[in-house]
């Protein structure tokens, strides 16, 4: 393998100093002058008419600048397809916006919320998907009848994937040695929960202009997707670090807009970032994802076919639900090979609050509502899973449906290898008893193992555009809307110029994110940061080397092609001492400027196995994470702690813990969430660590220049039904309802008969 | 007969922020400090000492630790009038004062990248500061249990053990 001077070297991070003392600037810790701030009522009532709304005494508390409410805010609309506005007559969730508050303070701002009098008409609620979708339920949207939202998605193109039918399910039937069907479902809706919540700062300049500073994944997309839908105004947006997201912040209408509003009607920069509980309690949860199907295996664990209703229940609106179906049945095939497909979804409305994008990106909430079914499947054939997936798992030159609706064919590499070093590692064939075998009993503790698979062809989803501009001094200044959002990407793509220009990593740096600076960036999603916006930087960085070539090379009277650079000297190659600086090549007064595109590209999926082993106490039903074993091939790793940081963060982040733990309880009497605080909602601290290990293979990828692939977004995916298998097969009885809470451990046992399932 | 020394109606408060005095005339005024106020509040929006971040604003998640006389608190739980004579440091005043060095712990966080998002970063390193004041050589046991109330969404706490242990082992050279 190539050795290089910074790919796959560990090198600090360039934000780290700032990181470590505290000189970062998250959002929250921006000011502008003259500003106010924003504040949100919010319902406390899950589906209702909005009869009467007096402001007034609001309005006069000293302090207050402006009260909106759904009467006087601009129509700007938001939702897939655009459904939801700022404010509306009629609530559809606890915690749905009532009205807005700017004011000088913040303390002014939440007591002028106590003195608006709003007088409700409280309408019948529906909390589940199923019964949402009943006739005569209650109706959410007048023009989504049956609280069923239309499917596509206008960005995907006019194809985009609805469902997923493939083959002939008929033959898939009869080519069946065994057929299982059952009924699951993946949907305590877990939070994200990054430490920062989300806020903005909105300021107008003029009429048609609007600055916008926020904690966004994609900073870039705020602008293309709101100036349009605001009146074609021009929309500024400034990206600020981002205390983390994974997923969550890339769809920010939800709090620039508000901002945007209170700053219109004030005439002055407004700050709006949500509170603590307010995050928890009304900003988007993971998809709620249940399953009706039908898999037919072979005896050899070969997959004949698969049939579902497909039940999304994406809460008081759709965010981009649509789009996290299409992209989950893409990601199914990607985990499953078979040739007959009958997969129908369906994103359904209810009065919870909204789900939105978060990592895993739909195909995370399908595997996992799936996978009890598949693993039926696989104990009807007595089949190991890690064989299953070793069979069944997307292969060089088979081909998928992508969310395009194209049908793309794997020009990827193989990742046998990683699932079988990752089962070495782990000593999968020690602790596999069979299914539902725990691999070891020692009084009342049992323990068992469980193994998960995801994998994602989004890695080169949508444009990317970098210019990369070389200084007479020496330097290169990379123009990238990236957001640093906690992966180090922003750093990982100065090494990558760095590595092209030969140049001390300190000598290249990014522009800040500036929309008025930079080029068209979709943003660090879907593990696309190391191919493809990876790939834009490199060409942008490739095309300035090139022309910095053409510059010099009369001074040497060579071809540009017969010149080589390396720490800011240009020479003629394998004659190092002929080397002259940029400087002397290119004189004081002219720069270079290179561009870079990355067009889509669906060929190249990437790759996440999870080995877990758990250790269930009988007596009291609680599940510990003992050992947590990650497989992967990212062709090349670009920066060892980074990779390691992101697999790690397989936990968190509504990952493997929503199998644990982690979920968002609702009162279904009252429509509310009952744990919107940090007490309440669990998560896991530094006193219970599982042993992690990750087996990271470099196979090198042919499409990129330095043969990487990305992986980050996944690594939560395959996690929460690796744990599910580990506990069944721990207690030896199937047990499936997310998260596994000690009661419905000791219920599955047998030893408490818990009430009625709770509703989602 | 006026009295000639009045009670102030408005009390001060002063305590040291990383070294240097500071001082509160405590009230609603618009230049005073409201008694409500945290200390995490003052440090943000009165000194613009932004480095301690606020998460859950309620004592569940260690983003906000800062040292009092050397130990750690939540600075979103405590009012800034209970500081009075009290020195505080925040993320901004670890490291030398006179050199500009900045603090072992600090760099060790640098040297293995102890942080993705790093908005929890300086709770955590103030935690752990916390702990090496008390117990210059604590083994990894300890960390973890000193760092059961900083909460790290991103999962950075293995390289976090390993730069706090990183420090340990260095001081101990
Ligand atoms: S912000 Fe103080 S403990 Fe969470
Ligand atoms: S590094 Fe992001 S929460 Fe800790």
């Amino acid at each position: 393998m190539k050795e290089y001077r910074f790919i796959g070297k560990s090198t600090p991070r360039k934000d780290a100093l700032d990181i470590v003392t505290g000189r970062t600037k998250f959002i929250n810790d921006l000011t502008v002058p003259n500003m106010l701030y924003g504040k949100v009522l919010r319902s406390p009532l899950p589906h209702a008419l909005i009869k009467n709304i007096d402001t007034g005494e609001a309005m006069r508390l000293p302090g207050v600048k402006a009260v909106l409410t759904y009467k006087d805010v601009p129509d700007w609309m938001g939702g897939l397809p655009l459904h939801v506005r700022i404010l509306d007559s009629k609530v559809r969730y606890v915690g749905d916006a009532v009205a807005l508050v700017a004011a000088e303070t913040e303390d002014i701002g939440e007591e002028a919320l106590r003195l608006i009098k709003v007088e409700y008409e409280s309408l019948p609620a529906v909390y589940d998907v199923e019964e949402a979708i009943q006739p005569g339920a209650p109706q959410l949207y007048e023009q989504f009848p049956g609280n069923v939202l239309p499917q596509g998605i206008p960005a995907f193109g006019p194809h985009s994937l609805r469902e997923l039918v493939i083959g002939d399910l008929e033959k898939g039937r009869e080519e069946a040695d065994f057929i299982v069907e059952g009924s699951y479902a993946y949907e305590n809706i877990p939070n994200p929960l990054p430490p920062e919540s989300p806020g903005a700062i909105a300021a107008w300049e003029g009429t048609d202009t609007l600055n916008v500073w926020s904690a966004s994944q994609g900073p870039h997309m705020i602008k293309v997707s709101l100036q349009r839908r605001m009146g074609s105004i021009n929309l500024h947006s400034m990206g600020t670090p981002v205390g983390a997201s994974y997923g969550s912040k890339f769809m920010s209408w939800q709090y620039v807009l508000p901002a945007a509003a209170l700053a219109k009607a004030t005439d002055r920069p407004v700050k709006f970032c949500y509170g603590r509980s307010e995050h928890l309690a009304a900003f988007t949860v993971r998809l709620g994802s249940r399953i009706h199907g039908e898999v037919g295996i072979k005896k050899n664990g070969e997959v004949t076919f698969l049939s579902g209703d497909w039940l999304v229940n994406t809460g008081a609106f759709s965010e981009t639900s649509q789009a996290m179906v299409a992209v989950g049945c893409g990601e199914v095939q990607l985990m499953l090979r078979c040739p007959n497909w009958s997969l129908k979804p369906k994103v359904v409305c209810t009065n919870r609050t909204a789900s939105g994008q978060i990592r895993g990106f739909g195909g995370q909430e399908l595997e996992c509502a799936l996978l009890p079914l598949l693993t039926m499947a696989m104990e009807k054939a007595d089949i190991d899973p890690v064989n299953f997936f070793k069979r069944n798992y997307v292969k060089p030159g088979d081909g998928y449906y992508w969310r395009d609706g194209n049908w793309w064919v794997c020009r990827g590499i193989d990742y046998t290898k990683a699932m079988e070093q990752g089962a070495v590692r782990f000593g999968w064939k020690d602790k596999w008893k069979g299914w539902l075998k725990p691999s070891s009993v020692k009084g009342v503790k049992r323990r068992g193992i469980g193994v998960g698979v995801h994998g994602n062809a989004d890695v080169g989803e949508d444009v990317s555009e970098a210019y990369v501009r070389l200084d007479p001094n020496g330097t290169a200044t990379i123009y990238s809307g990236l957001a640093e959002h906690g992966t180090g990407q922003r750093s990982n793509i100065c090494k990558m110029v760095a590595e092209i220009l030969q140049l001390p990593l300190d000598r290249v740096s990014v522009t800040p994110n500036d929309s008025r600076v930079n080029p068209y960036e979709m943003g660090p999603v879907g593990s696309r940061g190391t191919y493809a916006i990876g790939s834009a930087v490199i060409a942008a960085a490739e095309d300035a080397k090139r022309q910095l070539f053409e510059q010099i090379a009369p001074k040497f009277a060579v071809k540009p092609e017969d010149l080589e650079t390396e720490d800011g000297m240009v020479y003629v190659k394998g004659k190092p001492g002929t080397g002259i600086p940029w400087i002397k090549g290119m004189d004081y007064d002219r720069t270079v400027m290179g561009r870079g595109r990355f067009e889509p590209d669906f060929a190249l999926p990437n790759f996440m196995m999870i080995f877990t082993e758990v250790e269930v106490d009988t007596e009291t039903g609680k599940v510990e994470l003992l050992r947590v074993v990650g497989a992967t091939d990212v062709g090349q790793i670009i920066d060892p702690p980074g990779i390691v940081n992101q697999l790690n963060g397989c936990l968190g982040s509504a990952g493997i813990d929503s199998a644990l733990f982690e979920e968002t309880v609702i009162d279904t009497q009252l429509g509310r969430i009952m744990n919107p605080n940090m007490i309440d909602y669990k998560w896991r601290t530094f006193a219970e660590l599982p042993e992690m290990e990750h087996v990271i293979l470099e196979t090198p990828i042919p499409s990129h220049r330095f043969h990487a692939i990305g992986v980050g977004e996944i690594a939560t995916s395959p996690g929460p039904s690796a744990i599910l298998m580990a506990v069944t097969n721990a207690l030896g009885v199937r047990i499936h309802d997310y998260p596994l809470t000690p009661d419905k451990v000791l219920s599955a046992l047998g030893k408490i008969n818990t009430a009625k399932r709770r509703v989602k | 007969m006026t009295p000639t020394h009045e009670i102030p109606s408005h009390p001060t408060i002063t305590f040291t922020v990383n070294g240097e005095a500071c001082s509160f005339i405590m009230g609603d005024g618009s230049h005073e400090l409201p008694p409500s106020y945290t200390l995490a509040q003052t440090l943000r929006e009165r000194l613009g000492l932004t480095g301690t971040k606020i998460s859950c604003d309620h004592g569940a998640c260690g983003c906000c630790t800062v040292l009092m006389d050397g130990k750690a608190v939540l600075s979103c739980m405590l009012l800034t009038v209970e500081c009075e004579g009290k020195e505080i440091t925040t993320i901004e005043g670890l490291g030398n004062p006179v050199t500009g060095a900045i603090d072992p712990l600090q760099q060790a966080f640098i040297d293995n990248t102890a942080f993705q998002c790093g908005f929890c970063t300086p709770g955590i390193i103030m935690s752990a500061k916390a702990l090496l004041n008390e117990n210059p050589s604590p083994t990894v046991e300890d960390v973890k249990e000193a760092l059961a109330g900083n909460f790290c969404r991103c999962i950075s706490h293995y390289h976090v053990l390993d730069a706090v242990i990183a420090t340990v082992k260095k001081g101990g050279e």
